[in-house]
């Protein structure tokens, strides 16, 4: 079996880009995009309009990864969101954010499940999420002070 | 407590403390404590040896090697090593896997609601020095750095033929030990 039946969709990768693009004319730049793969790059101020067109009117129903980088001069907030309906189309929407006070607005009103991955990505990275309903740390102890996943985090010297 | 208890004035927590001692004092000033000890230590160290039960805790990937020591090819229950679920069944606490500082204090309360004669097993890498995780900055650096621990068996992670001789080390430590039935002196 080539393909599962709810993977059968109805719009292409580059039908969704089109609609994208028509729909944010300005923030929001298509990088590359295959059949089944979109890689975009937003401005935060549009992103939580972004998410909300793409749960609303492109049935985007799944928060697959929320995750970060360290770019050095910048921190990026990466999100992978899927679709079962549009021939299990995947989009990366990259946001980039200031290093120094790294804020981005919380997907979680829109997709639960994207609670945890946020959780871990401040946990790591630092990157605080506006309106999140429960932003603490979740692998490592509360009183920590550091963000182990940035580039300037030095582990402690050996002998 | 004061040191002519009146019986009838004393609450029970007072009554049991002073009975206890004076008990305590008769043991000992009649030798009867060290004659019980010395009667009852082969007996005592023997079923100590041979019941030694392990408590099922997981920590990571070495509590697989462990669920296979007490499957039917390598049978740790032979030997009398049985893994119980609740602390206060157990005498020996396994350290198996890397111990992460979230866990380290409920492994070290888990130590502490095991009754008394017991013993630390560390098992692998990561809980004898970090292992592969040394200098992480979420990973204990060895469980010798907050349990007294008794053996380390070193492997990532060891066989369980190595796991079963590291529990038969500990067979020979605890006859050496020869603590007698008041686990004192």
């Amino acid at each position: 079996m080539a393909e599962i039946n709810a993977c059968s969709g109805n719009m292409t990768g580059v039908e969704i880009a089109d609609a994208l693009s028509k729909e944010f004319p300005e923030g929001l730049t298509i990088t590359s995009f295959a059949p089944k793969r979109i890689y975009a790059q937003a401005g935060k101020e549009i992103f939580l309009d972004i998410v909300k067109f793409m749960k609303d009117e492109l049935d985007f129903d799944h928060s697959s990864l929320v995750s970060g980088m360290d770019m050095g001069d910048r921190i990026q907030a990466i999100h992978h969101l899927t679709s079962y309906r549009n021939n299990c189309c995947l989009i990366e929407i990259v946001v980039d954010l200031d290093r120094d006070n790294p804020e981005i607005d919380s997907i979680t009103p829109l997709y639960e499940g994207a609670n945890y991955t946020e959780r871990e990505t401040y946990d790591m990275l630092g990157i605080v999420f506006k309106g999140h309903p429960n932003l603490k740390r979740i692998f490592l102890p509360e009183d920590t002070q550091f963000y182990p996943l940035r580039k300037d985090f030095k582990l402690k010297e050996g002998p | 407590m004061n040191d002519n208890p009146n019986a009838v004035a004393m609450n029970s927590k007072d009554f049991m403390s002073w009975s206890t001692g004076v008990i305590d004092d008769i043991l000992r000033a009649t030798m009867a404590k060290k004659a019980i000890d010395k009667l009852m230590l082969p007996f005592w160290n023997w079923s100590q040896r041979n019941s030694m039960y392990p408590l099922h805790f997981g920590l990571a990937c070495c509590a697989l090697e462990m669920a296979a020591s007490a499957g039917p090819r390598w049978d740790t229950e032979r030997l009398g090593i049985i893994y119980r679920s609740s602390p206060r069944q157990c005498d020996i606490l396994l350290l198996n896997g890397w111990i992460s500082k979230k866990v380290r204090p409920a492994l070290r309360r888990l130590y502490e609601q095991m009754p008394a004669p017991k013993w630390v097993v560390a098992m692998g890498e990561c809980s004898i020095s970090g292992g592969p995780w040394y200098d992480c900055y979420n990973v204990v650096q060895g469980g010798d750095t907050f349990l007294p621990v008794d053996i380390y068996i070193p492997g990532c992670p060891p066989r369980p033929e190595a796991l079963i001789d590291g529990f038969l080390k500990l067979q020979k430590k605890i006859r050496a030990e020869a603590k007698g039935p008041f686990l004192e002196d």
